[in-house]
């Protein structure tokens, strides 16, 4: 089988991206504020403000700068401002995403206060937004989409429909060559077993079970109850998901049938080569795709029982369902409706395509519910307590 | 209409994918896997998303959906009951 070709943005590393941003990235909260200046000065140029950046340490500190260089990095970036409170951070960001070839200059503000910074970095924003808008489309095949996934809200219908859709497409994609990724690390517990199964060698499924009992070993040992309430969510409850297992069980439909799993990243790590990865993260639908953006990821498949909105300041973020309530009470946030499927009035594979076509329209150009609606949410996952 | 889907033939529970499912009602189930369809009368109202159980199920014992565990019954559930988090809990936290 054959799918379309897409038009996207080549990258001077050879990536190719499906939206053009010029991005204002702080490397710590205080850094937020000349940043939002920045964005507000050089009309589409886009700030992307967070909490975090100072006095963290260790594996947590690897893990902000590896986040904040990987986004700066993401293809569906053209080029990037990189404004941190002193100097030797903000270089190390901006050698970070400067390894990728793109454009990106770096300003600090202490010796400068926040208006000569503003005023030194909105000059090169100007300059980086007006060479980014004569960058032009170019026809890629779909095998250079790079697709994550993740859901949220879910309940029993995301596992009957809406789940098995982005299984279906993901093992349309897995047969073309394309690079794609899951993750939910606490969210497979009580399917962490078929997951291991299906690792293409023993190596990637012991490195699997040996993220999944980590994390498994972390909520054990913090938890103070069953965790109802939290996993599965009160959302999820209400949308009639009991346990942890069954909401696994359902959360790997998205992976589908035919994918075998050919890695296992650290939270925000880049992918080698083509293939179906599992990303260690959290089940928290901005923290998990804000990690997946950070990986490098274009486009993001979200599939939604109750109807989560989430979406992302640089990776779009298609959601679905499959729950028809939510199609008729929610319907300005999803992008493709499957509860035909529950009807029987479409099967699983015209329900795949039916993705693929909004995946690939999404790539083009098409902006999604969530792009529409302003959803920016850029949550980075901190691991523990700073100094 | 289907007003509830299976996933597998040896699952202990289904889902309803309509609304406005009353206690009393006769439902038409669809079993995905071996596409065929089931009746069932509920005894309870049924939210849209939520189960009902297709057997009897005693106290203790595990729950099957996708032909796989996902929790122990805590009280005894009968065919056509609601089942959810007040008669099944998690084996795992």
């Amino acid at each position: 089988m054959s799918l379309p070709n897409f038009w996207g943005y080549r990258r001077e590393n050879g990536r190719v991206g499906v939206r053009n941003h010029v991005i204002i990235l702080p490397v710590d909260d205080l850094s937020n504020a000349a940043s939002e200046a920045v964005a507000h000065n050089i009309k589409g140029t886009l700030a992307l403000p967070h909490p975090y950046g100072r006095l963290q340490f260790g594996a947590d500190l690897e893990l902000h700068f590896r986040t904040l260089i990987g986004t700066g990095s993401n293809p569906n970036v053209a080029a990037v401002i990189v404004i941190g409170i002193e100097p030797g951070w903000t270089q190390r960001v901006v050698d970070g995403i400067a390894a990728t070839g793109k454009p990106v200059q770096g300003f600090s503000i202490e010796l400068n206060g926040d208006i000569n910074t503003i005023a030194a970095a909105s000059r090169v924003a100007k300059e980086y937004l007006q060479w980014a808008s004569e960058l032009q489309r170019t026809e890629h095949p779909i095998s250079e989409l790079w697709v994550s996934t993740k859901c949220g809200e879910s309940d029993t219908t995301s596992g009957c429909g809406a789940n098995p859709t982005v299984g279906n497409a993901f093992d349309k994609l897995y047969e073309q060559g394309n690079t794609l990724l899951f993750g939910e690390t606490s969210e497979i517990t009580g399917a962490e077993h078929l997951v291991a199964q299906r690792a293409r060698t023993p190596e990637i499924g012991e490195a699997f079970l040996k993220t999944w009992n980590a994390y498994n070993d972390f909520i054990l040992a913090n938890k103070t109850d069953d965790l109802s309430e939290s996993q599965p969510t009160k959302g999820n409850i209400i949308g009639g998901l009991t346990t942890i297992e069954e909401k696994a069980l359902g959360n790997i439909q998205k992976i589908g049938k035919k994918c075998l799993v050919d890695g296992v990243l650290e939270p925000a790590e880049t992918p080698t080569g083509k293939g179906l990865w599992f990303m260690d993260s959290s089940s928290a639908a901005a923290e998990m795709v804000t990690l997946a953006a950070a990986a490098g990821f274009a486009v993001h498949l979200f599939p939604t029982g109750q109807g989560n909105v989430i979406g992302n300041p640089i990776l779009p973020v298609i959601k679905l369902t499959a729950n028809p309530r939510t199609v008729r009470t929610m319907g300005e946030h999803i992008d493709l409706d499957v509860s035909g499927l529950l009807q029987r009035e479409v099967n699983l594979d015209q329900a795949g395509d039916a993705l693929l076509d909004i995946t690939i329209r999404t790539a083009n150009g098409r902006l999604t519910a969530a792009e529409a609606l302003g959803h920016r949410e850029f949550v980075l996952t901190k691991l523990y307590r700073s100094a | 209409m289907i007003h509830f889907v299976v996933h597998s033939p040896e699952d202990s529970t289904g889902v309803a994918v309509v609304e406005n499912i009353l206690a009393g009602q006769v439902l038409t189930g669809w079993v995905m896997d071996t596409d065929e369809t089931i009746t069932i009368t509920v005894r309870d109202i049924i939210p849209i998303g939520h189960k009902l159980a297709l057997t009897d199920i005693a106290e203790g014992d595990t729950v099957i959906k996708y032909g796989h565990d996902i929790g122990r019954a805590v009280a005894p559930i009968k065919r056509g009951e609601h089942l959810h988090v007040h008669n099944v809990k998690t084996k795992r936290w």
